[in-house]
């Protein structure tokens, strides 16, 4: 039996004003990023429940980013900075419960960062790579 | 100081029933056994009399049954309030869940309430617990009459009290104490210093012993809503997992994300779980974080302060600048 890549599964939650047409930039420029990183559209990085988070790790993501426009330019004035400081306490506590720091980001992409899209994705999933299969966050029931 | 007694807060409460200030009384019941006391309704000096208890075990918070109790008559409501539940009155309050012209909150002193597992852990037959001020005498079928210091008693909460001051109240009975400095994170702390696996092992020992009997949730004087998501039987979170999945901890990291910058840090949590998971230190590290990224801040310390999550500050760091751990940037 061929021995297959790993290949991790990488959820990436963009927001519809920025980070979404970032990576429509990223794709209209010929950018390379690994097909690996599925891509969720929200309506502004707020939208993302902590939850959502929770629940695509237990369905199987090695690794979730949230995608959202840079703090200062959201679409509905304010929602990315609500977004920082609930990740950044969500992310802490997965820290605290001794999951890899790394599985989770937060990263500020704008419409016109197709070349910074690009990069983060290729540089996160390497990094989620290198980590190997979430085995802490997964729950076999709800894997396929 | 006086110490407050029952029979101090029995007459108290009948004379305000009997001056018609008040219709009813929210208070504790003594119970079948020495710890089982539980919060009930009084609606005479007959029925105080006969059930209502003020004891080392009276720990339960009372403040969330003020929000159905008050919507059932047009009458004021009398409500015992310690320390600790004067921070989840005015949370309460914060969050509009009762008004504050129908009840009477009557602030009682405390000194800590008594652990029923740690006595337990000393004799499994107690009868009768006894205080006697800086001892408790401890009656027993099989190991003869015990004395015991208090302070190895008090639940964790109570040996890191936060506060013995009332931040809420009608009329206090005792004289009011002070906000403590009580080194209440020295266990998330702790934790924080072990490596990762460490963590992680810790929390899977822990949270595996989860039964999801919802008791915390349901003992929360911060879980108020009216449709919770684990009550949706489509959620597919519902029901009891495997107790190696990761189930156990999306229920508690929820649970307790959802009352970040709300909990009061009052331990209901922890006093209720029949598993005794230390379910508060994930609201505490909660609390911690928040202190130490968007300043100090006490839930339910005035009445219509802002939480930490439905506010912001332009200012505000990245997760990626302080949080350790390995940080990529690009």
């Amino acid at each position: 039996m061929p021995i297959t890549e790993y290949k991790p599964l990488i959820v990436a939650f963009c927001c519809n004003w920025c980070s979404y047409a970032g990576a429509d930039l990223a794709g209209n420029n010929r950018l390379q990023y690994p097909a690996d990183v599925k891509i969720i559209r929200v309506p502004c990085s707020c939208r993302v429940n902590p939850t959502f988070i929770l629940r695509a790790f237990q369905k199987g993501a090695d690794g979730v980013i949230i995608c959202g426009c840079h703090p200062g330019d959201c679409h509905y004035t304010s929602g990315n900075y609500y977004t920082r400081r609930r990740m950044t306490l969500l992310f802490s506590m997965l820290d605290f419960l001794g999951i890899e720091r790394e599985r989770t980001r937060l990263e500020w992409v704008s419409a016109a960062e197709g070349t910074k899209f690009a990069a983060t994705m290729n540089d996160f999933v390497k990094t989620v790579a290198s980590l190997g299969e979430n085995k802490r966050l997964e729950d076999l029931r709800c894997k396929k | 100081m006086q110490k407050v007694t029952k029979d101090i807060l029995i007459s108290k409460a009948a004379g305000l029933l009997d001056s018609q200030t008040v219709t009813r009384v929210l208070g504790w019941k003594r119970g079948e056994f020495y710890d089982d006391v539980t919060p009930a309704v009084f609606h005479s000096r007959e029925e105080l009399e006969n059930g209502f208890v003020f004891d080392d075990f009276c720990g339960a918070n009372l403040s969330k049954y003020l929000i159905k109790e008050t919507a059932k008559d047009d009458g004021k409501i009398l409500v015992f309030l310690k320390p600790c539940d004067t921070y989840s009155f005015n949370q309460l309050l914060t969050e509009r869940r009762f008004p504050r012209d129908k009840v009477y909150a009557l602030g009682v002193g405390c000194e800590g309430m008594l652990d029923s597992r740690k006595i337990r852990a000393v004799s499994e037959s107690v009868i009768s617990v006894r205080d006697l001020g800086n001892s408790v005498e401890v009656e027993t079928l099989y190991d003869g009459i015990l004395t015991l210091d208090r302070q190895t008693l008090l639940p964790d909460r109570c040996q890191r009290c936060k506060s013995k001051k009332h931040v809420a109240f009608d009329e206090l009975i005792a004289t009011d104490g002070k906000i403590l400095d009580s080194n209440r994170f020295d266990e998330v702390e702790k934790l924080e210093k072990m490596t990762a696996d460490e963590r992680y092992r810790f929390w899977q020992e822990q949270l595996s012993r989860c039964i999801r009997c919802n008791a915390c949730r349901d003992v929360c004087p911060a879980c108020t809503c009216e449709k919770c998501v684990f009550d949706n039987p489509d959620s597919g979170v519902a029901n009891k997992a495997c107790a190696n999945e990761f189930e156990e901890k999306m229920f508690h990291i929820v649970r307790a994300f959802h009352v970040v910058g709300r909990c009061t840090d009052c331990g209901e949590c922890s006093r209720v779980c029949p598993q005794n998971i230390p379910l508060h230190l994930l609201n505490r590290k909660f609390i911690k974080d928040i202190n130490t990224f968007y300043g100090t801040y006490q839930a339910g310390e005035t009445v219509g302060s802002r939480a930490p999550l439905v506010d912001y500050n332009p200012d505000d760091a990245e997760p990626s600048e302080v949080l350790t751990g390995g940080t990529h940037h690009v």
